[in-house]
């Protein structure tokens, strides 16, 4: 079964007189559960696929089905909700509210859910101690680490029990260490939660863990590899 | 409080300096106004107390359409009677009443065509104020015959001292010539050249029979216990009249028109000011909030991202605003409140007030007043300013694009 389906894919930008190419007839097609990197170079077209699976941004042509769910023609209130409830974000840079603590940053997508305030509390303890982070929930994000941080933020894709997570450049401002640790994490959140991971990366680091690397060059996909050897 | 509150109530210290400098402003520009507009206020009821004081009292009871033209026969029957009469009225304090006529004063130099006033002295001294201004001589006594009372002006053209005599020559009620002497006992000096050239009291007694009134008079004034209650005392009053005489009650704003339109006017022009205070005020909030949207468009973008919608986002703003708002609403309120009972006590006066106050026969000091509406009114109007100006940056979000606003440096 499909987690997502990409067909036919097309996005250009305009810089000035100058037309570039995001997505040049893009087709994927994602089963649930799998754990997939896309990777390429800068300008690849990597974040601008990521972005169009999770209705961030829309093709200028092409369908791009959620589930069960055409997303490329639903108005914005529409995309929201669906972010909201079906899809989780980790960005390259954390982007976790600042004047709010890690247990209030989990809290937050939840409550935009409309789940209750005991509730929420409660899954966003279990949340972060899950993740490795019990104890420090009270922290903000200026008081964290990097990893720690992006833990948090890896913990608020998760709180709103998403089909999908969709990742851009998780690990780019991460050491070493925190990497590995989060894309351990990031692996045993597939293989528990059945959550299905697309990473857009150039961390080869990341590409070890991904079960499926998907290669793009100026906004066409050059390649399609399952990895069996995948570590996990 | 929800994540959405908390949110908004952390946010406002993000820039800690910056809120508390826009509070800052809101807080100078609400103590301001709570103090400009109780004095304002204070001084309007001063106003309205010493104008009516001076003459016209609160209420008066006259024939109908004699606010309209003065005629002589538009009297009011046994006026003594009825003045005792509402003097027991619930929230009348005083009454007394009046004639009046025009008539020819001459002295031995000079005449002058004047409006004399026929009052009860004892009374007069409850409704109005002139009987405070008198300057030389004293004012009428209960008892007094053929005596008046001139203001300076007149008593100085007409060349008159206390002592002297003045004949007055008019048309009595029935048609018949008027004569009579009355000796000039004192001299009233109000400050006002309008006053004091016009004024001219003599006992009613004397002047009902020199001019063939009978016990008529023109109007019978009263003063309450609160100006306030005049219109709501109107209907009281109109049915406490005997029926028949075409007699109405008039109010302070019925009979002194053009009272309320000065006050009015000097509104308008008070409030120019005060839109200008709240105008700044709102732009500093604009500043405040644009500055705080435009540096947090990255944030927005990943709020967007997660799935709020943008409504929530200018929501949020709004919600900024209003803390803001409320601050500077109650630290003003709470400042501007202080400095207003401070004077309420003591009277506000600034240099050489007394003094010119003194010379019209007014209070040394204004008394603010002390109101939901003077504590209130300027400080929710800067509060909404605020709210306005905080529209156009929550517009700003709802356009916001989360992938280009992820972008933003």
């Amino acid at each position: 079964m499909s987690a997502i389906h990409c067909r036919d894919l097309c996005k250009t930008f305009h810089q000035g007189e100058e037309e570039i190419t995001g997505l040049d007839h893009v087709s994927l097609d994602i089963e649930a559960g799998s754990f997939v990197a896309l990777v390429g170079p800068s300008g690849s077209g990597k974040t601008t696929l990521l972005n169009a699976m999770g209705g961030l941004d829309r093709p200028d042509s092409g369908e791009i089905v959620l589930g069960d769910t055409r997303i490329d023609t639903l108005d914005q209130g529409e995309l929201a909700d669906l972010r909201l409830n079906r899809i989780g974000f980790v960005f390259q840079s954390y982007n976790l509210v600042p004047v709010l603590s890690a247990r209030e940053n989990v809290e937050f997508v939840m409550q935009l859910q409309g789940v209750g305030a005991q509730e929420r509390a409660a899954r966003a303890e279990a949340v972060l101690a899950e993740i490795g982070l019990e104890g420090l929930s009270g922290r903000r994000p200026a008081e964290l680490s990097g990893g720690q941080q992006q833990r948090v933020a890896v913990a608020r894709a998760i709180a709103s029990e998403p089909q999908l997570i969709l990742a851009d450049e998780p690990t780019a401002n991460l050491d070493s260490h925190s990497a590995t640790q989060l894309m351990e994490l990031f692996v045993h959140l597939n293989r528990e939660h059945k959550v299905t991971f697309v990473m857009a990366t150039h961390d080869t680091r990341v590409m070890r863990y991904a079960r499926r690397v998907v290669s793009l060059q100026d906004g066409r996909i050059e390649s399609d590899q399952r990895t069996p050897e995948a570590v996990e | 409080m929800n994540i959405t509150g908390l949110l908004a109530w952390r946010n406002l210290w993000r820039h800690s300096r910056r809120t508390w400098l826009t509070v800052g402003a809101m807080v100078f520009c609400n103590t301001l106004l709570v103090f400009l507009i109780a004095i304002q206020l204070g001084s309007y009821r001063m106003m309205i107390d010493n104008t009516l004081s001076a003459f016209t009292g609160h209420l008066q009871v006259q024939h109908l359409g004699y606010l309209e033209e003065q005629k002589m026969r538009q009297t009011v029957p046994e006026a003594a009677a009825l003045a005792s009469r509402l003097a027991e009225e619930p929230h009348v304090e005083a009454t007394a009443a009046r004639a009046v006529t025009f008539a020819l004063a001459s002295s031995e130099q000079r005449s002058f065509g004047i409006q004399l006033t026929g009052v009860q002295p004892a009374l007069e001294t409850q409704v109005s104020s002139y009987p405070g201004l008198v300057s030389r001589g004293r004012y009428l006594q209960q008892g007094d015959d053929a005596a008046i009372v001139l203001g300076s002006i007149l008593a100085r053209n007409l060349k008159v001292a206390p002592g002297d005599e003045v004949t007055l020559l008019g048309s009595g009620y029935d048609g018949s010539v008027a004569a009579g002497v009355a000796t000039v006992v004192g001299i009233i000096d109000s400050g006002l050249a309008e006053v004091d050239r016009g004024v001219a009291q003599a006992p009613l007694a004397w002047f009902q029979q020199v001019f063939a009134l009978g016990d008529r008079a023109h109007s019978v004034v009263l003063r309450l216990d609160d100006v306030n209650r005049a219109p709501m005392l109107v209907p009281q009053i109109q049915a406490s009249l005997p029926v028949g005489e075409s007699l109405v009650a008039l109010d302070w704003d019925q009979l002194q028109p053009g009272l309320r339109e000065a006050i009015r006017s000097d509104m308008v022009s008070a409030w120019f000011m005060y839109g200008v205070l709240i105008v700044l005020v709102a732009l500093s909030v604009l500043n405040t909030q644009l500055m705080s949207v435009l540096e947090r468009t990255r944030e927005f973008g990943v709020m967007l991202a997660l799935g709020l919608r943008p409504q929530r986002l200018g929501r949020l703003v709004l919600l900024e605003t209003i803390f803001l708002g409320l601050i500077g609403l109650l630290l003003g309120v709470a400042l501007g409140a202080l400095v207003v009972l401070y004077f309420d006590a003591y009277g506000f006066s600034y240099p050489g007030m007394a003094e010119a106050a003194a010379r019209f026969n007014l209070p040394p000091r204004i008394y603010p007043q002390v109101s939901l509406l003077s504590l209130f009114l300027g400080p929710l109007t800067v509060f909404l300013g605020a709210l306005l100006a905080a529209v156009y940056p929550a517009l700003r979000l709802l356009r916001l694009q989360p992938v280009a606003a992820m972008r933003a440096v």
